[in-house]
């Protein structure tokens, strides 16, 4: 067995691993540090397939950025989690017969795998020869991909304006420095002298 | 490059006006702009889709095929853009009165139509994708758009959690069929499968078909469709009902005969469950419903189911009927949102059919109006609705499926009991509290307009014939 023969085999019973017990652990924080291995795993997969750029993003966006972000919301949020876990325990014995059979499905369906004539040509020809791994990369997103590209920005576009719409709420009656309005305020108008007699008020 | 960006021109311009329109109102005068956002959205919406309909015939492809521009796609777009502009405007007094319109609503719906469009247009799986994720993610945000009630905050919750599971399956799905086939071009993979689909690739084109039934809520992956439609404000639920189900089906249409159109036979038997199954259950389960916001949506299920039927026949001329069923679809659906929108009793929306009691007698002219659209959506001759019926019933016979006709007649017999009864209510029903309809002079005109449509058009359809037919011919080879 080679060293990469063995390095797969450890990063994919990782990847396992850590999946498994991200759905079966009872801690919703523990969950998440197994989240965050299997992360790293695929990432060590992506390393032995020759995508580096793509496990470094793995590391820095998914474990660097959206694992933390769902370790915070886990510790704060105030769920029950032993009561969501019993609600899911009733529906369990019928989720496990559909999921076996899936499975089952599936695993005919894998089992007996055929490609279409060409399919193993179409899929290698994606990178050309001789061109690093990142600049192959861009060059599929900006230059082949670009329409998708951009399509993902509209779809980003619409997930920022709808959690925007969804939870801004303009406070009325918040007073707000506006500096402009101060620069610009007329003493004449802002103040009045007036001569106050003894003896009478205003 | 200018070449692939002149085919998707329509979609440039409509999301540099939405990201404009965006900016602008954050900049300036935010909610007070809505009203004059919405109309120039529709405005902008009606001069595309007469460019795209004007514009010149033949097909043409873009990036490498991943987006088409066909004769197919162009029936589409204009319907979906008509149908959005004609939501748009008829809903617009609804919601400023309720105080729920805001700018992001036109903004939201325009990028979503971007969606819609690329979603008709797709020639490959990722395009497909992405012009899905960008339609849904818009609507799940316009259903839960009024924050302040449950049932509308429900809705986009549920919506979302069950479109990101389809999507999923979808996901999935495509996975498979780029396995099998190594690309995910349409053009590729109706290369690679021809004749016989192995049993991988099999797995992923039902997947891939499951994923796509979500978004036309055809059964058994309905379960969304009433709780959505009812929990949604009034004209949101006309929004879905109309434009992203001719999206929906459009895309359909593309995935099984461009992709697929090698392995008629595997898909066609799919199809045909569906298609029964949601003639069915939107015909059967409608019948408990007295609120008429849910009644719709168990129409739209056997709508979808009778859309279904002509896309199984696997023919061109399936398709054809499908597109001519659409149209009249939309086209009736937009009257009867016209009236539910105008449906109130001292200023507050009321969606109770048994409000409707003896409504003849208050306005006799937007009764029978009513009373055209009901008799046509449960496809009663001579009216369009029938026209549209017996066109995917004739595909189905053709396309050798006159079982599937046999049960779409019944299915339809059973479902002219509730629309029915809401003309019976109009008629003879019980003296009761009145309802109002009379404010809006939009929808009044969209109410008459689309009942006008259903007894003129039965002289030649406007010519929607003719076009579905050129339409279907250059996506059914």
């Amino acid at each position: 067995m080679t060293i990469a023969a063995l390095s797969f085999y450890l990063f994919a019973g990782a990847l396992l691993v850590g999946g498994l017990f991200t759905v079966i652990s009872r801690n919703p924080v523990h969950s998440v540090l197994w989240l965050i291995l299997s992360f790293i795993s695929a990432a060590g997969l992506f390393v032995l397939l020759g995508a580096e750029f793509v496990a470094m993003l793995l590391v820095i966006v998914y474990v660097g950025a959206v694992a933390v972000l769902f370790l915070f919301v886990v510790m704060m949020l105030d769920v029950d989690f032993a009561e969501l876990k019993a609600e899911m325990a009733k529906y369990m014995p019928l989720a496990l017969l559909i999921g076996v059979i899936l499975l089952m499905q599936f695993g005919i369906a894998f089992g007996n795998w055929q490609v279409a004539e060409g399919a193993e040509a179409a899929r290698r020809a994606v990178a050309p020869e001789g061109v690093e791994n990142t600049a192959a990369l861009g060059m599929l997103l900006y230059d082949t991909y670009f329409i998708l590209f951009q399509l993902a920005g509209l779809i980003l576009l619409v997930a920022m304006v709808g959690a925007i719409v969804l939870t801004l709420r303009h406070r009325e009656g918040v007073k707000r420095q506006d500096v402009l309005a101060q620069m610009y305020r007329d003493p004449a108008k802002a103040m009045e002298l007036r001569d106050v007699k003894p003896g009478q008020g205003l | 490059m200018q070449a692939d960006l002149n085919v998707i021109l329509p979609e440039i311009l409509l999301s540099v006006f939405a990201m404009a329109a965006l900016l602008g109102a954050v900049y300036t005068g935010r909610d007070r702009l809505a009203p004059m956002l919405v109309w120039a959205t529709a405005a902008l919406m009606v001069l595309l889709a007469i460019t795209i309909g004007m514009g010149g015939s033949g097909a043409r492809t873009a990036f490498g095929g991943m987006i088409n521009d066909d004769g197919f796609a162009r029936f589409a777009k204009v319907t979906i853009l008509l149908s959005a502009a004609a939501v748009l405007v008829l809903g617009q007094d609804y919601m400023a009165r309720r105080g729920i319109l805001r700018f992001e609503y036109p903004v939201l719906v325009a990028l979503a139509v971007v969606g819609m469009m690329v979603m008709v247009s797709a020639g490959d799986l990722m395009a497909l994708y992405m012009g899905l994720e960008l339609q849904s993610l818009a609507l799940y945000v316009v259903a839960a758009m009024r924050r302040d009630s449950v049932k509308s905050t429900e809705a986009g919750l549920k919506y979302f959690v069950l479109g990101a599971l389809s999507s999923g399956l979808l996901l999935f799905g495509a996975s498979l069929v780029y396995g099998f086939a190594g690309t995910t071009l349409f053009s590729g993979i109706i290369a690679a499968a021809d004749g016989q689909a192995p049993l991988g690739l099999l797995i992923g084109l039902v997947l891939v078909i499951s994923g796509l039934a979500f978004k036309i809520s055809a059964v058994p992956f309905h379960m969304w469709t009433p709780d959505v439609y009812e929990g949604a404000p009034t004209p949101i639920t006309a929004f879905f009902a109309t434009a992203p189900k001719v999206a929906a089906l459009g895309l359909f249409a593309r995935v099984v005969h461009d992709a697929f159109g090698g392995v008629v036979a595997d898909w066609q038997q799919v199809l045909a469950a569906l298609s029964l199954l949601s003639m069915f259950l939107g015909a059967i389960a409608a019948i408990g419903q007295t609120d008429i916001k849910r009644l719709m949506a168990y129409s739209s299920i056997a709508h979808m189911g009778y859309a279904l039927m002509g896309l199984a026949a696997g023919t061109a001329f399936g398709v054809q009927a499908m597109l001519v069923y659409v149209a009249i679809y939309v086209t009736m659906n937009l009257g009867t949102f016209a009236f539910i929108l105008s449906m109130e009793r001292d200023g507050q929306p009321v969606t109770d059919i048994r409000s409707l009691n003896l409504y003849s007698k208050a306005e006799p002219g937007r009764a029978l109006a009513m009373l055209i659209l009901m008799f046509s959506l449960a496809g009663v001759p001579p009216l369009l609705g029938f026209f549209g019926k017996l066109y995917v019933l004739r595909a189905a016979y053709e396309g050798g499926l006159a079982w599937l006709a046999v049960a779409g007649v019944i299915a339809s017999v059973i479902g002219a009991f509730y629309y029915l009864r809401i003309v019976y209510y109009m008629y003879f029903g019980e003296e009761g509290a009145t309802l109002e309809t009379g404010r809006s002079v939009v929808q009044w005109a969209f109410l008459m307009g689309s009942a006008a449509v259903m007894v003129l058009g039965i002289v030649n359809m406007f010519g929607v014939e003719a076009m579905a037919q050129a339409a279907a011919a250059t996506l059914v080879r």
